[in-house]
């Protein structure tokens, strides 16, 4: 077959998804497709716009990529726009003067803001909200504004008014309806949202009807109501719905609906032949979609069509979930209840401000439409039962009113088989169930097998929830052991270490374990041991517990080099030692890089090395820095009262002290401190497992913040203590962490599954509700005094510095490291990087 | 291909003539560890058990690309005796080289033994 010329009017979301599918239905080399935007640019994410606000460039909103439209085959052209199509020629013509000839032809053109026809709204400062190009208007704009006024309550409208909030103005919405998204939510519904939008600061507007424009008095624009009223404010946004962007189509003769829009039949084709449209420019059943995941049906519709497929649009739902300002809404079906007979169950919680309906068939056995706001949890499973058709149950006000009580909501087992669950990946219940019933034990495993929750993550709640259902009623019993050799919890095996005072690994095995151990079980009782005895790691009997870090006392990089971190306390160092450091890199040629814990990382240092770089760095008064081992690791201080205007005390002195006294402990994962001098917080101690802020009267104790995968800010733990009350608390906060953490458990995560919360650890620490705090304390007595540097004492020991080789029987190095120069220093190469050493050998 | 990057390299023990090579003494050896030897130009990871078995299998690790197996944790999963790569946790049967993780993945694997008192090992 000769190739077909396919030409796409719009390169949007739409658009773009349309080539996509169009490439991936048949072999590319069958088409020849040409795009063209009048856009300066390739489609991107308008869905994520606000997000640009909020610091996303355009760059990360784009979706189509020039480079791989190129790779593919695709013609693109940007800033010029189709004015014409001669539809008996086949030939779409361009205002920029190209002409291109087409076997099929699609529109995907899209919509534009409905401005509303009054006097004035062409005025300068009158903008409107769709394209990067606006958001660059409405910055440029705000910038020398105070006020701002958004017309339009919708969803884009809200959209619109977080981007003016957000660019720092004070910030209005006029709606024309008595409520705010009069479209997607009911009067409760709406009512809660004003409610919770402006105790953010927007003021709200309803019934509100503009009449014109003027200029204001006090402010560039004065906007008149209808009834009177009116509002100054230096610039105005439109965002009073859309229209579809028909006018091509209509000079082209195709059909047109009535109210705009391009008439479409089930497979997306247009009145004329070899035409199609897609997406908001089209009317399906007198119908335009507003959404993006409709107008990717059609678009799959008619590249599937043009492909030779039958696939038909039959209609979308419009079920939405969104947060808007910081609010989570979400609307599902016949959200307003109009369907005639319809009733509905509403839960009010004004306490919490959350607000749920439910709308039922008169009958009271079908659910037809829900409104969320506050708290949209409900959202997925009420979706299923709508879409789903499914009998409801007795009492169907569970599915909205709080868990937790003993009367237990219908679960996921209420859900037909068929249920959509990822709509992403079109992943069913029954998929999730036979998933589960092959293996699959976990949300990892579940995800790698059925791809379910790995697209937006929407699902991944009622997944979970389908996994552990089928897994309850498979009988599977979720396993909490460290692993194949223990039959315990990492909690239970420490209680079993501290009470039978077990000093081995293998005394341990042998009383409770099986087989040789594993890189799991091994690695949790060293640190077990280490925690409680605080012996020499390198011992005999523990040498082979430890992972290779900790065996070698530095850390492996990706080719089998080591990093090496000295101890900084409290980030505070004097120019010799820091020339020291520099010396050092120098002479054995090591990557050098500060790092987050105002410490500098050695990187690259070959095993046979460690031992001769650390003589050097003990001798110029350094010592190891843990930075190997689920250990205390740094102490971060900002540099407090005694430079600082700012400061309350002295944040450095107390950082060195901390760090002095908890160098080397060890725990289930590693730990972070901080120090600040003052609220200016400057040391980030939020952000520590153990985090300590200058008052004026003593200092502040945060406890189980963390940086990282998943941030949270420490909790207060307590206030205004002196020196001996801070260090008492720390003492037992981290012991008690130690007895009862799981295994490569952070304090953040620890807290969060730990029963009773922040009041019951601080029942324990400050209270001494279990009387184990002298315990606690005793404890961490030992650990203190029982400190070694572990370079300094394996640098004793010629034994232990035998291991330090590549080779048992043979000198130097490992000969398969190559490095590479980038910015003055070195790095492993790659493997392309290798590859092309050695062919130049 | 990168196994045999340091095939350049002259051997740093020479095998007797039965093809054992002595590598270092058994007190060398620390139950439950393992060390590295340059065997023919090869490097052997030597570990002993818990249990005092020995094994060798080569030292690089093709899933992390570098020679590093000896520094792995020695353990068992059901029957078999495994070592975890340090770089990404891939266990390696000591008997058969076989990833446990990846099928696709082998590393060779070489007899080890103790004579009077010292290590030896037979590189093929």
């Amino acid at each position: 077959m000769s190739q077909q010329h396919i030409v796409v009017v719009g390169n949007g979301m739409v658009g773009h998804r349309f080539i996509d599918s169009l490439l991936q239905s048949g072999d590319p080399s069958d088409y020849r497709i040409t795009t063209f935007t009048e856009e300066p640019r390739l489609a991107y994410d308008r869905v994520k716009l606000s997000s640009y606000f909020c610091g996303s460039t355009a760059a990360d909103l784009a979706l189509a990529d020039a480079g791989d439209y190129r790779q593919k085959g695709v013609d693109f052209v940007l800033n010029d726009k189709v004015v014409a199509i001669d539809t008996a020629g086949k030939r779409a013509l361009t205002a920029g003067g190209c002409s291109r000839p087409y076997h099929k032809l699609v529109l995907a053109t899209g919509s534009y803001p409905f401005v509303p026809p009054i006097a004035g709204s062409d005025r300068a400062h009158c903008l409107v909200y769709r394209t990067i190009e606006d958001l660059q208007a409405i910055t440029r704009c705000a910038a020398d504004s105070t006020v701002g006024v958004v017309v339009g309550g919708g969803l884009l409208g809200l959209e619109a008014a977080n981007a003016l909030r957000s660019l720092g103005l004070e910030t209005h919405v006029v709606e024309f309806a008595p409520q705010l998204m009069a479209v997607q939510l009911d009067e409760g519904g709406g009512a809660l949202l004003r409610l919770k939008i402006e105790a953010l600061g927007v003021k709200v507007h309803t019934e509100k009807n503009s009449c014109d424009i003027v200029d204001g008095e006090h402010r560039r624009q004065r906007i008149n109501f209808t009834d009177g009223t009116y509002l100054e404010t230096d610039m105005i946004v439109f965002s009073a719905g859309i229209r579809p962007r028909d006018e091509l189509a209509r000079a082209a003769g195709l059909a047109i609906g009535e109210r705009g829009g391009i008439v479409i039949d089930d497979h997306c084709q247009t009145s004329v032949d070899d035409i199609y449209a897609i997406g908001e420019c089209a009317l399906w059943n007198g119908r335009i979609y507003g959404l993006v995941a409709p107008g990717y049906q059609m678009a799959k519709v008619a590249a599937g069509h043009i492909a030779g497929g039958g696939e038909a649009f039959g209609g979308a739902d419009m079920s939405t979930k969104l947060k808007l300002l910081g609010v989570d809404v979400a609307s599902v079906g016949d959200a307003q209840g109009r369907t005639p007979g319809a009733k509905s169950y509403t839960y009010l919680n004004d306490v919490e401000q959350i607000y749920k309906r439910l709308v039922v068939s008169a009958r009271g056995d079908r659910l037809l439409g829900a409104v969320l706001v506050g708290d949209t949890a409900a959202y997925g499973s009420l979706l299923q039962w709508v879409l789903n058709d499914t009998p409801l149950p007795v009492n169907p006000e569970s599915l909205i009113l709080p868990a937790g009580d003993s009367a237990a909501a219908p679960g996921v087992e209420a859900l037909p088989d068929a249920a959509q669950i990822c709509s992403c990946f079109a992943v069913s219940k029954a998929d999730i169930c036979s998933a589960v019933q092959s293996g699959c034990r976990d949300m990892a495993a579940l995800k790698a097998e059925t791809c379910a929750a790995t697209g937006c993550g929407g699902c991944a709640a009622l997944a979970g929830q389908i996994l552990d259902s089928e897994l309850t009623r498979l009988g599977v019993a979720v396993n909490r052991d460290i692993c194949e050799h223990f039959a315990y919890t990492r909690r239970e095996l420490a209680d079993i270490v501290r009470v039978k005072k077990f000093t081995t690994f293998g005394e341990l095995l042998d009383h409770c374990g099986r087989g040789l151990g594993c890189d799991i079980c091994k690695p949790a009782v060293a640190s077990m041991l280490a925690s409680y005895r605080n012996e020499y790691i390198l011992k005999d009997a523990h040498l082979g517990l430890q992972d290779t870090n900790d065996v070698f006392l530095a850390n492996m990089q990706k080719d089998g080099t080591y990093s090496v971190v000295p101890r900084v306390p409290g980030g505070e160092i004097t120019p010799e030692k820091l020339i020291v450091l520099g010396q050092v890199a120098k002479q054995y040629r090591l990557y050098t890089k500060i790092t987050g814990g105002q410490r500098v990382d050695l990187f690259g240092a070959e095993l046979h090395q460690l031992p001769a770089i650390w003589r050097r760095l003990i001798d110029a008064g350094f010592e190891t820095g843990h930075a190997y081992g689920k250990a205390m690791r740094t102490v971060k201080s900002c540099v407090g009262s005694s430079w600082c205007r700012y400061g309350v005390q002295d944040s450095v002195a107390m950082a060195i002290a901390i760090e002095e006294r908890y160098k080397g402990l060890r725990a289930p994962h590693k730990i972070k401190m901080a120090v600040s001098g003052c609220t200016r917080e400057c040391a980030e101690a939020q952000s520590k497992d153990v985090g300590v802020i200058a008052t004026e009267k003593g200092w502040n104790l945060y406890v189980c913040g963390n940086g990282g995968m998943r941030p949270r800010h420490a909790d207060l733990f307590a206030s205004d203590l002196d020196d001996d009350t801070l260090i008492r608390y720390i003492d037992r906060f981290f012991m008690f962490y130690i007895r009862t953490a799981d295994r490569l458990q952070r304090t953040a995560t620890w807290l969060q599954n730990l029963q009773g919360g922040l009041d019951y650890l601080r029942e324990v620490v400050i209270a001494d509700k279990l009387g184990v705090c002298a315990e606690l304390e005793a404890e961490m007595a030992h650990i203190v005094g029982s400190y070694q540097c572990e370079w300094k004492t394996t640098l004793q020991d010629p034994d232990k510095l035998k291991r330090f080789r590549q080779f048992i029987n043979a000198d130097g190095g490992d000969d398969n490291l190559v490095f590479v120069e980038e910015r003055g220093q070195r790095r492993p190469a790659t493997r392309r990087e290798r590859l092309q050493a050695v062919a130049v050998e | 291909m990168n196994e045999q990057a340091s095939a350049t390299r002259a051997p740093a023990t020479q095998p007797a003539g039965d093809g054992w090579t002595a590598v270092c003494r058994q007190r060398d050896l620390t139950p439950d560890t393992g060390i590295c030897a340059l065997v023919g130009g090869k490097q052997v990871a030597i570990f002993l058990s818990r249990r005092g078995d020995l094994y060798g299998i080569s030292n690089y690790d093709p899933i992390g690309g570098a020679n590093i197996l000896s520094r792995g944790i020695i353990g068992s999963v059901g029957e078999a005796v495994v070592v975890a790569s340090p770089l990404y946790k891939q266990h390696f049967d000591l008997r058969t080289g076989e990833c446990l993780e990846d099928a696709g993945h082998r590393v060779n694997t070489y007899p080890v033994r103790i004579c009077n008192g010292q290590v030896q090992v037979k590189v093929r």
